[in-house]
């Protein structure tokens, strides 16, 4: 998935298979309560398990979730 | 720093050669090398202490020793006898785990998440997180003052040895490692200011003398790895495997930091590496492990050596780890936490 950027400049998300989903150059996260999270680094996980204890952002808990 | 105290005859005749004392004899270090048995080569101070003091020159080096000693040919030497030794013991032990992950199906990069989940090594974060003492947590920042004062350093040197994707995700970890720009954030200035304030020396090399041979044996497999460009593919999977063994962990030694009482900063490290490493798993299992394999197949096997390698020597020194810290119940309390280990 791409959201549109200034031309060359795009923010494509990277959905990681059993994991988080990567974003690159991004300025923040806002969360379903409408909290905007700032982005820290080049390129943030977002927690996609919900099971996180740093919400919005992976922390590799979803590796503790059981896998079929 | 100062070049290391020596540990014993190959140590002694390394650190003679870089201070200019003594000409390294190649012939008398092969032998001494020999000598030492093969099950050995792993968790012998002197040997490993050799190497680590071989290898410093090309990192921040020593100051009592002269700067071209890094390129001098008789020490290059004297290292790849120890390289040779270290290299074969790391192969042997991990030669059926390496089989096991080429038979096993799936994109390599979930293959590497695999490995790493189905190894059952020492739980060292578990016992930081529920028992250990102040003291012991202490002991444990004193050993990682190692790795973590020049963290991601070996790795940097493997940037130039890769192409394409794997080599911009490799960058996009490492501009995270050194700080994104900000010298307060990089990783190894951050340790610095939690070592500090846990009342250890926050200099880099402050506790050569005192780390256990593992300690060294850890660090000396991520420098082999890097600065041989043959070996690129085990210094990407050795990544990939340190990177997926940090996140969960780091939060269980976060929360035992602050159990005993240490100043926040020193916990703060911690919690960066939570959410660091687990962007940092991602770019290095998938992006870098997979697509370096995917450009070029032939190192298939090389990844899944560096990802055993790093597995193999965590869980060697984590177990000396716990039975220095004690020998009582505290150990089978931790056994009974689950199947989760630790490597940074």
């Amino acid at each position: 998935m791409t959201a549109g950027g200034a031309e060359g400049h795009e923010v494509v998300a990277e959905l990681c298979p059993r994991g988080p989903m990567l974003l690159r150059g991004v300025s923040a996260v806002r969360d379903e309560h409408g909290e905007l999270h700032e982005a820290t680094r080049p390129v943030v996980a977002v927690c996609m398990c919900h099971r996180s204890q740093r919400l919005p952002w992976c922390d590799g808990t979803h590796k503790a979730v059981r896998r079929d | 720093m100062l070049c290391p105290r020596d540990r014993g005859p190959l140590s002694a005749m390394v650190r003679l050669a870089l201070l200019g004392t003594e000409d390294l004899d190649l012939e008398r270090f092969t032998r001494l090398a020999d000598d030492v048995p093969a099950e050995g080569v792993l968790t012998d101070a002197d040997l490993q202490l050799a190497l680590w003091t071989l290898y410093e020159p090309h990192y921040g080096g020593f100051e009592d020793v002269p700067a071209d000693r890094e390129w001098d040919p008789r020490l290059l030497a004297a290292r790849g006898v120890l390289e040779r030794r270290v290299e074969a013991e790391l192969r042997r032990r991990t030669g059926d785990a390496v089989a096991a992950g080429l038979a096993a199906e799936g994109p390599l990069g979930e293959r590497i998440f695999d490995v790493v989940a189905a190894d059952d090594g020492p739980k060292v974060a578990a016992y930081l997180h529920r028992h250990a003492t102040s003291e012991q947590v202490v002991d444990f920042l004193r050993e990682r003052t190692i790795f973590h004062l020049k963290e991601s350093d070996p790795q940097a040197f493997v940037l130039p040895r890769l192409q394409g994707a794997p080599k911009a995700a490799l960058a996009e970890l490492l501009y995270d490692e050194f700080g994104g720009g900000r010298p307060s954030r990089l990783h190894a200035s951050m340790f610095a200011d939690g070592v500090a304030a846990a009342g250890l020396d926050p200099r880099y090399g402050a506790y050569v003398d005192d780390v256990s041979a593992t300690t060294l044996a850890v660090n000396n497999a991520m420098s082999l790895l890097c600065l041989h460009r043959r070996l690129r593919g085990a210094a990407m999977g050795h990544l990939a495997a340190f990177e997926a063994t940090s996140s969960v962990p780091s939060r269980k030694i976060a929360a035992g930091i602050r159990r005993v009482g240490l100043p926040e900063v020193v916990a703060a490290y911690f919690d960066e590496h939570v959410e660091a490493d687990a962007v940092h798993e991602q770019l290095a299992a998938r992006t870098i492990c997979g697509g370096l394999v995917e450009q070029d197949p032939g190192l298939e096997e090389d990844v899944l050596l560096g990802v055993a390698v790093c597995l193999h020597l965590d869980a060697v020194a984590g177990a000396e780890l716990l039975d220095r810290w004690n020998h009582g119940p505290a150990v089978a309390a931790v056994a009974a936490d689950g199947p989760e280990r630790v490597a940074s």
